[in-house]
């Protein structure tokens, strides 16, 4: 099913997780080649942000295993390898008083190291990442003042400035004005073709995504679909809704 | 007339006192309200209370302990009362707050405790509560100077993860830094900061001077380093006029320096600029 020349740069073996009785993630296997774009999809409080959370190392592994580019996850190190973009358009205290720069820096701290301080080539990628997602110029401008979009951008912009070969964005579209969604997945997509980062995707559009993807992944506690884009293409939407135990189409109107 | 006011020993610790906290709590207090944690102040500010009522009853009752500064026994009492707090968080993880009212009334409950078994209400204590001027000796200037240079050392060096675990306490765990070190040295930042401003300030208002200048700082302030240069600022303002004005109107220094920041919170929320996302509209 997958590019055997491509090794896989996350290996997820057998998980299971739960957070109280009941599992939220059952025997979910999962492999992510290098050069992917994966899109995770499923219906809300399917396990989605579990299990990225789990690769993130921000939940500890209950049972089953995970390697991070060929490493087991407990000796793995080198974080600043895997960018992250959370559900911050939900969660995210608009009243921050940082600038852009300063967010997009902090994407650094991990690699600059402890008691070093940003030198001049630090501050010059992070106006190269602010270049790469379209907001250089709003470096001095306070994230608070930003719209949605915009500040999407620049958590991309913080992911991306520590120049990592994943990167994992969950549901990154949530609180964004839906005229610049298709903006959006435009620069993910160029992410992944023309500096060959390999993406990870949560959305629960599955619709709006499935043509720039390379891989689709149907999560619903446990994985019901694992393959690239062109065969889920080809899967009709009776299948999917077995998959999801639910319709298709109320899933994508469903935020 | 203004030379006046220093010629006494005493003034001149107050005052120097005065200008060190007026930098150091609103230098911690950016980091301490950014990370909705103002009432955590609050709490370990009446644990303090309670080691200082400690300290005087075992002054009064063993003679042995007359010599001993109250802030020694105030400070290990607001860093244990920290680490409980942090204690108390992770076993409430759905009720995080729950931690500051029980810090809070434990804190009062105990040094209630303690006045009682000390007979009463006495003069020092009254200086810890509301701040003094006159009581201010030269151990005390010490111990600032060095909870200063600790504070401030400790924040340059890490200052991008306090920063990173500020502004995103989730992006900071995934990054890799070493998070739980980080707000672990921080919280004890908090705590001694905490006991060494309230010989001014007084116990009961120590967090309005940790909070009020960033709330006023945050009208202006664009980027996080202007917000801590505008509350370091505002500090000063307040502490500097308050003594004076405390010296020679005769007030209690802490409520003159408050009212003074309440002051000044006041006018910039009147003149600060208007942004296009206020403060406290976060989700
Ligand atoms: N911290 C948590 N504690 C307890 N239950 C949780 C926690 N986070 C998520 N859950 C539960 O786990 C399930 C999966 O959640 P999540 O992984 O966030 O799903 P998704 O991202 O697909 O919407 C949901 O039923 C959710 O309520
Ligand atoms: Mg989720």
């Amino acid at each position: 099913m997958e590019d055997t020349r491509k090794k896989p740069i996350i290996e997820v073996k057998d998980i299971s997780y739960k957070y109280a009785e009941d599992h939220v993630l059952e025997h979910v296997s999962l492999n992510v080649p290098e050069g992917a774009f994966l899109a995770l999809v499923g219906p809300n409080g399917s396990g989605k942000s579990t299990l990225l959370k789990l690769i993130l190392g921000l939940l500890k592994l209950q049972s089953g295993k995970i390697k991070l580019f060929g490493e087991d996850i407990r000796m793995f190190k080198d974080w600043d390898q895997i960018g992250f973009v959370s559900q911050k358009a939900n969660s995210f205290n608009t009243g921050f008083p940082a600038s852009v720069f300063e967010v997009v820096q902090s994407g650094l701290t991990k690699k600059i190291g402890l008691f070093a301080f940003p030198k001049k080539k630090h501050r010059e990628k992070v106006l190269d990442a602010l270049k790469s997602v379209g907001m250089l110029g709003f470096q001095d401008r306070n994230i608070g003042e930003l719209s949605g979009g915009q500040q999407q951008r620049v958590f991309i912009a913080r992911a991306l400035v520590s120049e990592p070969k994943l990167l994992i964005l969950d549901e990154p579209t949530v609180g964004v004005d839906s005229r610049h969604v298709h903006e959006f997945y435009q620069l993910l997509g160029e992410l992944n073709k023309k500096s060959g980062i390999t993406l990870i995707l949560v959305t629960h559009d599955v619709g709006t995504v499935t043509d720039k993807v390379s891989h689709v992944a149907c999560l619903n506690k446990s994985l019901h679909f694992h393959g690239d884009a062109e065969e889920y293409h080809s899967l009709d939407e009776k299948e999917l809704s077995t998959m999801y135990g639910t319709s298709v189409q109320l899933i994508s109107h469903n935020h | 007339m203004i030379s006046g006011i220093f010629q006494f020993e005493f003034l001149q610790n107050a005052f120097l006192t005065g200008i060190i906290i007026g930098a150091l709590a609103p230098l911690l207090g950016v980091f301490v309200v950014v990370r909705r944690m103002s009432l955590i102040a609050d709490a370990l500010s009446h644990v303090t209370l309670a080691g200082i009522a400690l300290s005087l009853l075992l002054e009064k009752r063993f003679m042995a302990l007359a010599g001993l500064n109250p802030l020694y026994l105030g400070m290990a009492f607001s860093v244990a009362g920290s680490l409980f707090i942090e204690r108390l968080r992770n076993v409430y993880r759905h009720y995080q707050e729950l931690a500051i009212p029980i810090i809070l009334s434990g804190g009062i409950g105990l040094s209630v405790i303690f006045i009682s078994l000390a007979e009463g209400f006495n003069t020092d204590l009254y200086g810890y509560l509301f701040g003094s001027v006159s009581a201010v000796s030269r151990t005390d200037l010490w111990v600032v100077v060095a909870v200063f240079l600790i504070v401030v050392l400790t924040v340059i060096l890490l200052y991008k993860e306090l920063f990173l675990l500020s502004f995103d306490e989730e992006h900071a765990r995934a990054s890799g830094i070493p998070s739980k070190w980080i707000h672990f040295i921080f919280i004890i930042m908090v705590a001694m900061v905490i006991s060494v401003s309230m010989r001014i300030v007084g116990i009961l208002l120590v967090s309005a001077l940790m909070t009020l200048p960033v709330a006023a700082s945050l009208r202006f302030a664009n980027g996080f380093k202007q917000t801590i240069f505008f509350s370091i600022l505002f500090g000063e303002i307040s502490v500097i006029a308050g003594l004076f004005l405390s010296y020679y109107l005769d007030l209690a220094p802490g409520g003159t320096i408050v009212i003074i920041a309440v002051g000044l919170l006041v006018t910039a929320i009147l003149i600060g600029k208007r942004k296009k996302t206020k403060w406290g509209e976060g989700k």
